[in-house]
């Protein structure tokens, strides 16, 4: 009887416990600051649980279709609602794995000093706002997740306190906060225009729209603010300048989940509010699109081979591969997103990988510069070993992940006819083999440039979390299959209208709202 | 009326821009404030302000006359809160950089971009 009850409550939470999970454990961990290994006990064991309750969701979502959840009975176009599709249930999956591999990494790490300063509720704070923005599915909402990821990402950035981590943020946090801005009036246009903040009504209270002011004002908005967050060209300058002066554990999280964010964002925007597959009711939005992610692959992966710091090098790589994703929804059709979503969860788990190879080898040799590194591949074999698989999965390599990755983009492009969109994609794809070969050379495969230094070991965390993440892009290659047929469905259930989940369960709650005057904007 | 509120919106919006530009952090923070401020603004006037009525709906009717729509308002609210996080969150970083480097002014590439010159072959400080 009980058990029936605490079942259900369970079952009705479905998709909010993969953001109440991390969410309450970062009040608990606050609680623990003075206890760092219960804290770090605590965080572990949240970890886990988001874990175990995303895969219950996505199982759940892959079987019974979209799950829903209206917060305080408040129906869909009025109160705040949690929509989770196979996309959203996805990504948290991915999101959670990653979160995984940096708690382990983390064990080597982030020392006691790290906890005490707040290291433990600010990631799992982040991993609350990253999987609340997966899953919600009213825009104000995301806006509001987007801010708490800001400031939990100036946390992590900011954790030891030096010099080079303050001035980092200070150059984060400038251009989010202009994001975010963007952002804002972005959706305060948009509401000014549909009455509601509810991404299923607004979707489709704008069918048919006639392209208007107001209209293109806010999709180019959302749009200069989503790829602030992502890192798109013109406004990728802050991303280099601020993700390697953080722990390396918190730049692997920041770089495998916060711009991968951003470019959802721009995905669930623009093909499910906007219908940008289809009629467009925004001109000019798809040649933006491409422009958008021609460039910033094109200067990202040239301005990747020009580093000689291996996290900055990686930095504009995420950029580079976010640009990939942009290039999938610039092609405006099924394969093309179908593209992009397969792009997105593996580029999640080989950012964060690579982050913490780049920790793993700073580690061996006692700083990140390449050009003091080298003799790796002989005297650690293992970390060489992991650290190939994902260079090779992010450069696209069979039978990885990146190779499919890219393999979906690159076809979705001729098969859409943007023959030179293709080329461009496989000449920055032979780019990036160049640049991560460049890494393999200097770090691993020459001797040490001072002659009988020795590289000193890697503690087993680091090799593990790494090898998790690896298996991670292994399996999905060779799971080619069934992973990119689920990136169909879900690119399928995107491009489908629906009402979102959200049943209308709440007849009682919603005469009692104010009905929304349509024609506000009428002089 | 509404010319009124949009003029203002857009000023204050162009003076944030304006000092967003500054190389100053004490200008920046205060930019930002002002843009936030700006979009506040904006937001207000979507929900619209004429009415003079108490919000209550007679009895017999469904919808309020001619009133303020309360989304915005609500929305507002949450934005004013969640920027007065973000500046107090700006001014903290801003306080711990002049207290580094004793100054709030940045000029060229600052301590999280000097790693080193590929092409003299010097090597940055950062662990």
């Amino acid at each position: 009887m009980i058990a029936d009850t605490v079942a259900d409550t369970m079952a009705d939470g479905i998709a909010f416990w993969p953001v109440a999970i991390p969410l309450g454990a970062a009040a608990i961990t606050t609680l623990l600051r003075r206890r760092p290994a219960l804290q770090r006990g605590a965080m572990e064991a949240a970890v886990l649980l988001m874990l175990a309750s995303s895969v219950w969701l996505l199982a759940h979502v892959a079987h019974a279709g979209i799950a829903g959840m209206a917060f305080g009975g408040w129906g869909a176009p009025f109160g705040v609602t949690f929509v989770a599709d196979r996309l959203g249930a996805a990504l948290t999956t991915v999101t959670s794995l990653v979160a995984l591999a940096v708690a382990i990494y983390a064990r080597a790490e982030i020392r006691a000093r790290r906890r005490r300063a707040g290291f433990d509720p600010i990631f799992l704070a982040m991993l609350a706002a990253v999987n609340g923005a997966f899953l919600t599915g009213d825009i104000f909402n995301l806006y509001v997740w987007f801010e708490l990821m800001l400031v939990v990402a100036m946390g992590l950035v900011t954790i030891d306190r030096r010099p080079a981590q303050i001035d980092g943020a200070i150059r984060y946090a400038a251009m989010s906060m202009l994001g975010a801005t963007f952002i804002l009036i972005g959706i305060g246009l948009l509401y000014g225009e549909t009455g509601t903040l509810d991404m299923a009504s607004i979707s489709a209270a704008l069918v048919g729209r006639e392209p208007s002011m107001t209209l293109s004002a806010a999709a180019y908005l959302l749009f200069a603010g989503f790829a602030l967050k992502a890192g798109l060209f013109p406004f990728f300058f802050w991303l280099p300048a601020s993700y390697h002066t953080a722990p390396i554990t918190a730049s692997a999280a920041l770089a495998g989940l916060l711009t991968k964010v951003g470019f959802y964002a721009c995905l669930r925007v623009f093909v499910v509010v906007f219908h940008a597959v289809g009629e467009p009711a925004v001109p000019g939005l798809p040649a933006l699109f491409t422009m958008v992610a021609v460039a910033t692959m094109v200067l990202c992966v040239l301005a990747a081979i020009a580093q000689i710091d291996v996290r900055r090098l990686l930095a504009f790589h995420i950029i580079c591969q976010v640009a990939y994703m942009m290039l999938g929804l610039a092609l405006l059709s099924l394969l093309g997103i179908t593209a992009a979503i397969f792009y997105m969860l593996h580029s999640m788990l080989v950012q964060a990988g690579l982050f913490l190879g780049a920790g793993a080898m700073g580690r061996a040799t006692g700083g990140y510069d390449l050009r003091r590194a080298g003799g790796l591949m002989r005297e650690r074999p293992l970390l060489a070993a992991l650290f190939a698989t994902l260079a090779l999965s992010l450069s696209g390599v069979p039978p990885l992940s990146g190779f499919w990755a890219k393999f979906l983009v690159i076809d979705a492009a001729f098969r859409g006819g943007a023959t030179w969109l293709g080329v461009t994609a496989l000449v920055v794809g032979l780019l990036t083999l160049y640049s991560m070969s460049e890494i393999w050379t200097d770090a691993f495969w020459r001797s040490p440039p001072r002659p009988g230094k020795l590289t000193r070991a890697v503690p087993p965390a680091m090799v593990t979390a790494m090898a998790l993440l690896a298996a991670c892009t292994m399996g999905m290659g060779l799971a080619i299959g069934p992973v990119s047929g689920f990136a169909r469905a879900a690119a399928v259930q995107m491009l489908t209208p629906t009402t979102t989940g959200q049943d209308a369960s709440s007849p009682t709650a919603a005469p009692m709202l104010i009905p929304m005057k349509v024609d506000r904007w009428a002089p | 009326m509404s010319v009124v509120y949009a003029l203002v919106a857009a000023s204050l919006f162009g003076c944030g821009l304006y000092m967003v530009l500054s190389r100053a952090v004490v200008r920046l923070v205060l930019g930002l404030s002002l843009v936030a401020t700006a979009v506040n603004l904006m937001i207000f006037q979507a929900g619209r302000i004429r009415s003079e009525q108490p919000p209550i709906i007679p009895a017999g009717a469904k919808q309020l006359g001619e009133s303020a729509d309360p989304v915005p308002q609500a929305l507002i609210l949450t934005a004013i809160v969640i920027g007065f996080a973000l500046t107090v969150m700006f001014a903290a970083l801003a306080l711990r950089s002049y207290r580094d480097r004793g100054t709030l002014v940045n000029e060229g590439a600052g301590p999280a971009e000097q790693l080193g010159d590929p092409f003299t072959g010097s090597v940055g400080d950062d662990r």
